[in-house]
């Protein structure tokens, strides 16, 4: 009767008693075990920590990228605009002061910047639209710029002539390369793209009609359009070759994006993510995986062109492994699959050495510092792209866990 | 019969994953296949969407020879895979998702394809938006179902829908299926949870090692002694 009564009078105090006794009894036992293994806890407590400092750090792609996507069409191209221009004046003496103040500024901008961008740009086709690790992008650099060189001095072709052909060479070894190659998938690729790297420097250096390791020497500069200074290929002046390879990158950017928009790019975007739902969805995987080799691969040509048509000779020691992984490198810390993102990692990438020239051989020291603290960071780069920051943190995806599989059907 | 398949062999490397595999599906059915793991029923599965090559034998799909079609091909078809494990495109919102399911169809109208998918799952309704990584286990299953009906197959061909989910959830995906099943689509069903399975299904197979081991419809597998002992946790002398 009390038991009724008392229950009857206060309902919400009856629960509580036994409840809070409960979670009493749980509170001197979490405190028990936190006792007993406090190392334990302290280190959960540091991770935690760590992880809150790192959701502090200020995160302005987000707002940005909102802010962009908001601006009517019109204005986003003013700023298009006033960037192609910034880049037009970049080669003023007093940018250079600032810039670079140990070396030539001009020289630099045409290499490493300018080429970097270019390679980046295409290489984000390949890496960051449609997921394939490549090692071995510097082939098609390699390719482009002995086909340049070849058909310069042998056959004696006007560089405009050159360009597109080694455009198209570059896209049809990219589809010999990868007709074998892109059957395997993750680690077993990557392997086979850093061999091929290797293959073609290697080939360069014992060939004969290569020019063996002395390389090619005697190529021709492209013909000056006009008499103004801006368009004179000369051996003094670099200014002119960086305005060529602006222009080269403005075309290939125009490009990427309209490929990254369309059905293709759809494709590529799902490839990357998940493979076989890809293709479960009717995707032909291996026909758009071959795409983008090819295609990026023959950005790559332009590239070497254009590196070639400056640099009078060219050895097979201008293609090292190591510019496929530096700009590997500049495309994953720029963001993969962003292309602002992927272009400020490839100036950054390219200038950084540069402009810290006089710490000399502790740059790279400080490079590689920099390129781990970035990856315990901002794993998903500088300017990550939206897709490719929500598959990294939500970790599923075939992205997320590269599976190593020998693929061998699929006959498209 | 809508799909057939005769004495199928297919090989991982040197290992012989499935050693001559016959079963059939006519159209209307819910065809179940049970087995214990690395029976070969995913794998199974998997050749029929052409994501493995067969070693020999022949697929047969609307009385067309499908055995070399490559893969992307059989979508247009009529025939579409649910993943093993969703295989939904995390950094894709729902929306993205079902757009990558119609990829491989012609017409460009999807709006009717929309409206079926979200009458049958309301729940996706209101995450249009939504990044499919961000959704739960439940969600993205649903999402994976949606987005191969936006296929218009005649034939969903299903790889343990109930992997990994809670209870509750089970049930709804299985009822979505009947749905599914209801409103015309033939359904091949791969599930480790052979109750579920052999009580929603028409018929079943029972596959061992690579071997279809027993084939009966669902009522009487649910019956059997073996089978229950085997795949239902039951003990045959209780």
């Amino acid at each position: 009767m009390r038991v009724l009564k008392r229950s009857a009078a206060s309902p919400p105090e009856g629960p509580a008693g036994p409840d809070q006794a409960g979670t009493d009894r749980e509170g001197r036992l979490e405190r028990a075990r936190s006792r007993v293994g406090s190392v334990k806890g302290r280190l959960a407590r540091r991770r935690a920590a760590a992880v809150a400092w790192r959701a502090r750090l200020p995160d302005l792609t987000g707002p940005v990228a909102r802010a962009w996507h908001r601006l009517p069409r019109w204005s986003q191209w003013l700023v298009r605009l006033g960037i192609i221009v910034l880049a037009v004046l970049a080669p003023a003496d007093w940018v250079g002061q600032i810039m670079a103040p140990a070396s030539d500024w001009k020289t630099l901008l045409f290499y490493p910047i300018g080429i970097f961008v270019l390679l980046a740009v295409g290489l984000n086709v390949v890496v960051g639209q449609a997921g394939i690790l490549d090692l071995g992008y510097v082939a098609f650099f390699a390719i482009g710029g002995y086909t340049m060189a070849l058909l310069g001095v042998n056959v004696g072709l006007d560089f405009w002539i050159i360009l597109p052909t080694a455009v198209a060479l570059c896209a049809v070894s990219g589809l010999v390369l990868g007709t074998p190659a892109l059957r395997l998938r993750g680690d077993y690729l990557a392997i086979v793209t850093l061999g091929f790297g290797e293959i073609i420097r290697i080939s360069a250096t014992n060939a004969s009609w290569t020019g063996g390791p002395r390389g090619i020497a005697g190529i021709p500069h492209p013909p000056d359009i006009g008499n103004l200074n801006a368009f004179t290929y000369g051996v003094l002046d670099p200014t002119p070759y960086y305005y060529l390879v602006l222009a080269l990158i403005v075309v290939v950017i125009f490009v990427a994006r309209r490929l990254e928009r369309s059905r293709v790019g759809r494709a590529w975007a799902a490839i990357r993510e998940d493979e076989d739902a890809a293709a479960l969805m009717g995707v032909p995987t291996f026909r758009f995986k071959l795409w983008a080799f090819a295609i990026g691969g023959s950005i790559g040509g332009g590239a070497g062109v254009m590196f070639s048509a400056k640099n009078i000779a060219i050895t097979p020691d201008n293609f090292p492994l190591l510019l496929s992984i530096l700009v590997l490198s500049a495309v994953v810390l720029g963001g993969s699959g962003n292309l602002p993102g992927v272009i400020l990692g490839a100036f950054l990438v390219a200038w950084l050495p540069e402009r810290f020239r006089g710490l000399a051989d502790y740059r790279v020291l400080i490079f590689g510092a920099a390129l781990v603290i970035m990856m315990i960071f901002r794993p998903e780069g500088l300017l990550p792209s939206r897709r490719r920051r929500s598959s990294l943190r939500t970790g599923t995806g075939a992205g997320a866990a590269p599976t190593a599989v020998v693929e061998q059907e699929e006959k498209t | 019969m809508l799909l057939e398949v005769e004495d199928l062999h297919v090989h991982y490397g040197k290992v012989e994953a499935l050693k001559g595999v016959s079963l059939a599906v006519a159209e209307g059915e819910i065809v179940s296949l049970i087995g214990a793991n690395g029976a070969g029923k995913t794998t199974v599965l998997r050749t029929i969407s052409g994501l493995r090559r067969v070693t020999s034998g022949r697929i047969r799909f609307k009385d067309r020879d499908i055995t070399h079609l490559p893969g992307h091909r059989r979508v247009g078809a009529g025939l579409c895979q649910v993943p093993e494990g969703r295989g939904i495109f995390p950094g894709m919102s729902v929306m993205e998702n079902l757009e990558m399911g119609a990829y491989g169809r012609s017409s460009r109208s999807l709006a009717d394809d929309f409206e079926r998918a979200f009458a049958l799952f309301p729940l996706l309704s209101e995450r249009r938006k939504q990044q499919g990584g961000t959704l739960s286990g439940g969600e993205q299953q649903m999402l994976a179902i949606a987005r191969a009906l936006m296929a218009r197959p005649q034939l969903v061909m299903m790889d343990e829908p109930s992997m990994g989910l809670a209870p509750l959830m089970v049930n709804q995906i299985f009822d979505i299926i009947a749905a599914i099943h209801e409103q015309g689509t033939t359904v091949l069903l791969v599930e480790q949870n052979a109750a579920q399975a052999l009580t929603r299904a028409d018929r079943a197979y029972v596959l061992e090692t690579g071997k279809v081991a027993k084939t009966s419809d669902a009522a009487t597998l649910l019956a059997d002694d073996s089978v229950r002992a085997a795949y239902l946790g039951v003990d045959s002398t209780g």
